[in-house]
């Protein structure tokens, strides 16, 4: 059996608070889990959560307090083990006096190519990210949609094995969040294994093959999206029609919505038969009833209980 | 090695060259066209050693000025603006990108320090300088110029990599000033009947990196002969204390977390 993709061994990681006698403030909790080979794995989690912690650790931008991580079975402390890994910073920023053909060309020279396979690499990842016009121009002129792009071209641009995107749909308008999930099921079409963190809930649900939840430093669960959301259905959806001349019963009236000729009830899951009969007793034509899933967004806040992401720090004294 | 070294070296001279670092040679070469029409005018007979002491001062002090100020924000501004983020994401060690700014800076100095060169050749012909075999002591000042900012310019990025550009600034041109009067403060400690301050002296003469005798331009101006065995001498000490000095930054730096 082949090595896991990203093998996370309680990485824990605190840092110290305060100038004069400063305080050891824990950000990453004996984090463990494992990331398999070609699978997309999000990495969910409020602002503070310790995502970008995570990431760090594993490029090698901070040392864990304690425990290790291994990528496709390599130590992170073997820099050998970045010609197989492609990695995008959370709100990245280049060196703005190039041009982004000239950046593409500027990392690529890190991965031993020829000049021609250079060129040809640096084109073909321009045109995958959808910046072949703007090639030429330096990025101090680029949006911040636009340096997300080149900071995914350049995570992607040696073809690795594995990608790590840290926040990749931020700041991006809708269409660019949509490109980037094509680039990142494109790389799963691939085989590549992606690994990336976000709080936009709906994106994890849509690309995401299983997901860590990650609060206030410590892990809350690892699955498959709908493994992970263990709400239970609290709501029912009830969609009517009803018959001219006859009115809803005032006591529905306030948890209905009008949908043309349509109209849709929710009540809470107790409630269902015995709002089931008053509407029998209006006579209305009943279309479907039909449990309200919670997301993973109302897993999240459930979670998180609306709490400040660092009240749940701890302060280590030492 | 120099296949993740040579590409942050040029990246760091590109940088240099369109932040139009280059431009104070502009300045310079007013300064030399101003001065060689001056000088022109109001000595009589020295022309050429007054042409030569400020082209040559001016090619310190515009360098100086260069390798500390750039040289002190070489990995601060890299960790500030997160662009070592994607760098270090890269196969590439962290002493492999701070040799690659440190020879990036070095290059852009050398080649401020040429143009200036012959800037200073220019106004030295100007004033009727004719090129006698004396001459070369020049050539080797301005060696023993570059020699201070390769050892500056370590020393500003050691403190560029755990200190703000503020502190960096200061105490690279502590070190430089103390430096430069190396030899002053050694003699003052020989004096004094106080150990304490024997010992003090001692040690800055010996810790400090010797800027004094780094400096020809008196000689240069009066077309003394430089002896080999200094020109061995400074080469040596330069590069041992600069490769001490990127040692220990590459010590300091591969430890750091970057915030």
């Amino acid at each position: 059996m082949s090595a896991p993709a990203i093998e996370i061994l309680g990485l824990t990681k605190d840092y110290p608070v305060g100038f004069w006698r400063p305080k050891m403030r824990r950000s990453l909790d004996n984090l463990s889990f494992e990331v398999r080979e070609g699978e997309v794995f999000g990495f969910l989690g409020p602002n503070g959560a310790g995502k970008t912690t995570t990431m760090k650790l594993l490029m090698g931008l901070i040392f864990p307090t304690s425990g290790t991580a291994r990528i496709r079975g390599r130590s992170i402390d073997d820099i050998g083990m970045h010609t197989e890994i492609g990695y995008l910073p959370e709100q990245p920023y280049f060196y703005d006096y190039l041009t982004a053909r000239e950046l593409l060309n500027y990392y690529a020279q890190f991965s031993n190519y020829s000049a021609s396979e250079r060129r040809e690499r640096v084109e073909k990842n321009l045109e995958r990210v959808g910046l072949s016009a703007a090639g030429d121009v330096q990025l101090r002129n680029f949006s911040k949609g636009m340096l997300q792009r080149v900071g995914i071209a350049q995570a992607i641009l040696h073809d690795p094995p594995v990608v790590i995107l840290d926040e990749p749909m931020s700041g991006l308008d809708p269409v660019g969040r949509r490109e980037v999930r094509d680039i990142i099921l494109d790389l799963r079409k691939q085989g590549r294994t992606v690994f990336f963190s976000t709080h936009i809930l709906s994106d994890a649900e849509m690309l995401c093959d299983r997901v860590a939840v990650l609060a206030s430093g410590k892990l809350q669960g690892v699955g498959a999206p709908r493994e992970v959301v263990t709400l239970q259905a609290q709501a029912m959806e009830i969609l009517i029609e009803t018959r001219e001349g006859r009115a809803l019963p005032a006591a529905l009236a306030g948890q209905s919505t009008r949908i043309g000729p349509r109209t849709r009830i929710t009540v809470p899951e107790q409630q269902l038969y015995s709002v089931l009969e008053e509407l029998r007793g209006c006579e209305a034509r009943i279309l479907s009833v039909s449990p309200v899933h919670p997301t993973l967004e109302d897993y999240f806040f459930t979670l998180v209980g609306g709490s400040a992401p660092q009240r749940g720090l701890e302060e280590i004294s030492r | 090695m120099s296949a993740t070294i040579g590409p942050v070296a040029v990246n760091t001279f590109r940088e240099a060259v369109r932040d139009r670092v280059l431009y104070n040679l502009v300045l310079f070469a007013l300064l030399m066209i101003g001065a060689a029409i001056l000088v022109g005018q109001v000595s009589i007979g020295i022309e050429q050693l007054v042409i030569v002491n400020l082209g040559l001062t001016a090619i310190s002090l515009f360098g100086l000025v260069m390798s500390i100020f750039i040289g002190v924000g070489l990995v601060y501004k890299e960790i500030e603006r997160r662009t070592l983020y994607s760098l270090l994401a890269k196969p590439i060690h962290r002493w492999q990108f701070l040799v690659g700014k440190y020879a990036g800076l070095l290059l852009t100095l050398g080649v401020n320090t040429a143009f200036m060169t012959l800037g200073l050749a220019a106004a030295f012909f100007f004033v009727g300088g004719r090129v006698a075999r004396a001459d070369v002591s020049i050539l080797v000042a301005i060696y023993f110029i570059l020699l201070e900012f390769a050892l500056v310019t370590a020393l500003a990025l050691f403190f560029s990599c755990f200190s703000s550009p503020m502190l960096s600034t200061l105490f690279t041109l502590g070190i430089y000033i103390t430096g430069v009067f190396a030899n002053d403060i050694h003699e003052v400690g020989e004096f004094t009947q106080n150990a304490a301050v024997l010992w003090l002296t001692r040690a800055i003469y010996f810790v400090i990196p010797n800027f004094h005798n780094l400096n020809a331009i008196a000689a240069a101006g009066h077309k003394e002969a430089i002896p080999l065995s200094l020109i061995w001498q400074n080469t040596l000490y330069a590069v041992l204390y600069a490769t001490l000095l990127l040692i220990a930054a590459a010590a300091v730096f591969s430890r750091r977390n970057l915030k």
